[in-house]
Order: structure tokens, then sequence, then C-alpha cells
């Protein structure tokens, strides 16, 4: 009896190292790449756009395979890590943390810009308020200001909807709005903001809600709810987000999308990329309302 | 032939023990992961500020007091829903239905059970969350009682499921006993059915508040997530962050063996603790109640 759960204990804990162990995991990923296979994933911000390219480029490439998945920036720069994929997606740029990481796992992150993006304010059609400041927006997120009639609306509570912190969107917002680009800045979301776990929860409770503000890349608004046109500074000109005014500069809250991967590109992960930046990918990327980068631009 | 027979049956009998110590094992391995990943949480930050009232893990603010009292704000009111509807149901069904609308209300009532939650949730945020931000005329929907609400409704089916089998198993000479001493239907029921299933109903009560703790995908889809503290009896209608909500928000996107992953791991570990108290409680009262009828009995 004593030898049987001995056994099964040394069973169990078999398997329970087993499936922890790192290193199952990585072994998939080199496999992959050297197949007519590429693994892409990451922000989803991005997952899109790179869900269009990936259809586009396969059907002009049958040999070549892409598969592309969400989760988040953080996630698709983990899995580069990991040498679960070929090329990671992100939203933002790469932490020094994660360069650090990388490299003592023997992966050299590498950043192309494919594309840019502008995060839109958007509140409910119902709300009369259609333009602010950033330094207002700033006070609204960080507690300051907490009613519509404090930026000229209506007597209502403002309520503050944000991504969760694990979305590249949301960090991007904290230092480009809250923070308002100063790095010593140690201005925090005020604590009663809510946090939605997807765009799509965001979107659902402006679409209901008059007294919601909330953010969301500009390719996911729809055209159902209102955008608010953003001034950098108190008597500066206030602009609405669009292709143009990104691509201008004059709308302020706009970002470069990347892509990662490990090392220069190779073989079909190169052409692949090279693709991308054409005219043909980028204007996919103006379809689907981002910003397509300017040749030059692009490295 | 009578040899193969032994054999048969000896494999057998190891199995099913085998199946009853591996419930013990499982539980055992994964507190013992828990605590292997969640205890580095002590060395890596200072109490006060896990006990702070500030949840921002990206920059360091690690107070899990708002995470803490948001799941206990959601799961009493679930268990103020749950429990009153789950155990009037069951007496109905079991007590007071005729048998043709208990065959009907009681696979009605498992199929409700197998709802899955993400999809109570896409109810929750397109229905019930704009019908009480307008009914109660609150900021936002999505707050601890939208919450509440729903997970109450997920526990009803477990509650009575469990209640009414034990209300079930009640013999059939007690209710005989009492309509023979002349006690209307509510008296047998509340005096006599009632408490001697008492310990069976306790049980669903407690599986229904457990089934409310751990549920994760509607919390994070209805509740807000804002961590704030919530401290008094109005914070069930302003939003809240349970504890399961910032796991499942947070486990995918944070680095391994970061201060944050292992703040995540000790937020399992109190969630563990805190069912394993619960059914602690409801088995010792339980056992009480039981030793107490045996001593009235012997």
């Amino acid at each position: 009896m004593n030898r049987f759960i001995l056994n099964a204990i040394i069973i169990f804990v078999f398997l329970f190292s087993a499936s922890c162990g790192p290193t199952s995991s990585s072994q998939v990923g080199a496999s992959n790449s050297s197949a007519n296979y590429i693994e892409n994933k990451g922000s989803d911000t991005i997952v899109n756009l790179a869900l269009a390219w990936a259809e586009k480029y396969q059907a002009e490439h049958p040999e070549v395979r892409i598969s592309v998945t969400g989760g988040g920036s953080g996630t698709g720069i983990a899995s580069l890590i990991n040498k679960t994929v070929d090329i990671a997606n992100a939203s933002r740029q790469i932490k020094e943390e994660e360069v650090a990481e990388a490299k003592s796992n023997g992966v050299e992150p590498v950043e192309h810009i494919i594309a840019r993006d502008a995060i839109a304010v958007i509140v409910n059609p119902e709300n009369p308020v259609s333009q602010l400041t950033l330094k207002q927006i700033s006070d609204i997120y960080s507690g300051k200001i907490s009613n519509w009639s404090e930026v000229g609306g209506e007597d209502r509570p403002i309520v503050r909807l944000s991504r969760e912190t694990n979305s590249g969107t949301h960090v991007y917002f904290l230092e480009t709005v809250l923070r308002l680009g100063n790095k010593d800045d140690k201005t925090l979301f005020s604590m009663d903001t809510l946090l939605l776990p997807s765009s799509e929860g965001i979107v659902a409770e402006v679409r209901q809600n008059p007294n919601a503000l909330g953010y969301d890349g500009l390719g996911y608004v729809p055209k159902d709810l209102k955008m608010i046109a953003i001034a950098k500074e108190a008597g500066g000109a206030y602009v609405l987000p669009s292709i143009a005014t990104v691509n201008d500069k004059s709308y302020p809250i706009a970002r470069d999308l990347y892509m990662y991967t490990n090392g220069e590109p190779t073989g079909i992960v190169k052409t692949y990329l090279d693709w991308i930046v054409s005219s043909e990918a980028q204007q996919i990327v103006a379809d689907l309302g981002f910003v397509p980068v300017s040749p030059d631009s692009s490295s | 032939m009578e040899k193969s027979l032994n054999w048969h049956e000896f494999v057998i009998t190891r199995l099913i023990k085998a199946s009853g110590y591996s419930a013990i094992l499982f539980v055992a391995l994964i507190f013992f992961f828990l605590v292997r990943e969640g205890l580095p949480t002590f060395a890596e930050t200072s109490l006060s500020s896990l006990l702070s009232i500030r949840w921002y893990p990206i920059e360091d603010h690690f107070g899990i007091l708002p995470l803490l009292t948001g799941s206990l704000i959601v799961t009493i009111g679930a268990a103020l829903v749950a429990v009153p509807f789950g155990i009037g149901t069951a007496v109905y069904i079991s007590e007071i239905a005729p048998r043709w609308m208990r065959e009907i209300l009681k696979p009605l009532v498992e199929l409700l059970g197998g709802l899955p939650s993400v999809v109570l949730g896409f109810l929750g945020i397109l229905l019930l969350s704009p019908f009480i931000r307008v009914f109660l005329d609150l900021p936002t929907g999505l707050t601890a009682f939208t919450g509440s609400l729903l997970l109450g409704g997920i526990a009803v089916p477990t509650v009575v499921s469990v209640a009414e089998d034990a209300l079930d198993a009640v013999p059939r000479a007690y209710r005989e006993g009492a309509w023979a001493l002349g006690a209307t239907q509510w008296q047998t029921i509340w005096r006599v059915t009632f408490p001697a299933a008492r310990s069976g109903v306790l049980t669903a009560v407690m599986l229904g508040v457990g089934r409310a703790i751990g549920e994760t995908m509607t919390v994070m889809m209805v509740t807000g997530n804002a961590p704030v503290l919530a401290t008094k009896l109005g914070s069930l209608f302003s939003p809240v962050r349970t504890m399961t909500a910032t796991i499942a928000a947070e486990m995918g996107e944070v680095a391994n063996g970061s201060t944050h992953y292992h703040v995540l791991f000790f937020i399992g570990m109190v969630l563990f603790l805190i069912s394993l108290g619960v059914n602690i409680a409801a088995s010792s009262v339980v056992f009480r109640t039981k030793k107490r009828a045996e001593r009235i009995l012997s």
C-alpha cells in the first residue's frame, strides 16, 4: 500500500515537472521557422491588420503559411523571447528589461515600424462635449476633474474607461496623455478608472453610457461613437484624429506600430516584412483605419 | 478462474483507491505550487505595500486590499441572491411542486447551471448593466451589484441541485409523522423537513458560495475592474475589481518570475485559503450537528 502511494506520487511529480519545464515549448518554435511557416503573435491592436496582411500574402504566395494570434504586446514579445514565434507584434517599443531578458535567452530583437496608429478619445454621441485639451484629458483620468460640467458639458459624473494594464494602449496612453510625455511624472490613473479587458468592452460601455469617456485605437472606433478633437495645449488648435492629421503630426496622440524579429530577418520572414512596407500592403493599413508609414521612414 | 477474479478485484480496488487519494494529492500539489510561487512575494515587497490600497502592478503598487474587499463584496452580494432563491426553488421542487412540474423544473435548473459564464457575461454587458445604470440612476452599470446578480444566477443551480437532493433524502416517515400530528404543509417544511436536511442545505450554500468566489469570466466582464477599496455598503453600487479577475486579466502578460508574477500567485494562495476556510467552517458545522444528533439517538 505504501509503495503504491509512493509510486503514484512519483508519477504525478514527474508529470507535473514535465509540464512546467521551460524547454518543451522553445523547441517547437525552432523547428517552425525552418519550414515555410511564419508564426506571428502579439498586440491586439495590430491583430486585425496582421490577419489581413497574412490573408492577402498567402493568397499571392500559397507556399507560405502564416499563423496570426493576438494576446497583447507583452505576450508577443514574451513569445519572441521564448523563441515560440518568428514575428512579435507590438504597439509599443520593446522595454529595456525585455531586451535584457531576450539577450540572456540568446534572442536579438530587431525592430520594424510597420504602420502608425492614433488613439481616439471617445464619448457617447449624446454628450455635447466635442473638444478637450490634452491637459484636460490628463486631469480627468488622474481624478482632478470628475464632472462633465468642468469641461463644458452637462452636469454628469465622468465615468473613466481604460484598457487593462497589460495592454500596450494603456501604457501608451499613460505615458503620452496622463503624464503628458514627462518621464519623471508619477501621475497614475484615478483609482476608480474602469479597467476593461477588451476594446469591445470600452466600445459597448461608451455606446450605451452618456457619462463615459474612453479611448481606443482609431481603427477600432465604430462610426456611431463620437471622437473628441484634441489640442496639444490650451489655446492651440483642436484636431480630430484622421489619417491626414496623424501623418502631418498635428494630432497629438499617435504612435508607431512595430514588428520584432529575432536578429535581422532572413528567408521568408524577410520577404514578408519587405512586402509589408510595400504600397500594396500599406493600402490595407489605410483600409483598416490605421495610418500607413511613408516608405522612407521604414527600416 | 478464481485467481483471475482476484487479480481483477485487486486492480480495480487499487484503481479506486488511487483515484480517491489522487484528490488529496492534487490539492496538496496545487497548494505546494501556489506557496512556492507566491511566498517570494514577502521577500520582494514589504507587507505595508501589500496592505496598501493602491493596485497598479505595472508601477509596483501591489496593494491587495481593494481586490480582497472587491471579491468579498461581490461574493456576499451573490450569496444574498443565490441563497434565498436557491433554497426557495429547492423547497418548491422537492416539497410543493406536482410531479410533472418537478420533472420539467429540475432539468431546466441543471441546464442553467451548464450555461458558460462568458455567455452570462455578454448578457450582463449588453442588457443587465445598461438597465441597472438607468434603473438605479448610477454613473455606470458596471458595478459590484451587476456582478453579484449574475454570480447569484450562476450559483443558484448549484444550490438548488444540492439542497434539493438533501431535502429529497429526508425519509418520508418524517413528513408523514408531522402530518399525522396535524401540521400544515408549511409547518412540516419549516419545522421537520428543513431541519432534518440542514447539513445538506448548508453544504449547498457553501458550494454555491465557493462557485461564486471562484467565478472569473463574468465578473471580469461586468464589474468594471476598478481597484477601489470597498468599505461601505454603497460600494456595492460602484465598480470593484475581484481577485479572480485580476489574476485572469494580468497573468497572460506578466514576466515569469517578476514581483508582479509572485504577487499574482500570492493572490491565488489567498483565494485558496479563503475557500479552504469556507469549507472547513461548513464541515465543522455539519460535523457538530451530526454528533449532536447521534448523542440524542443513543
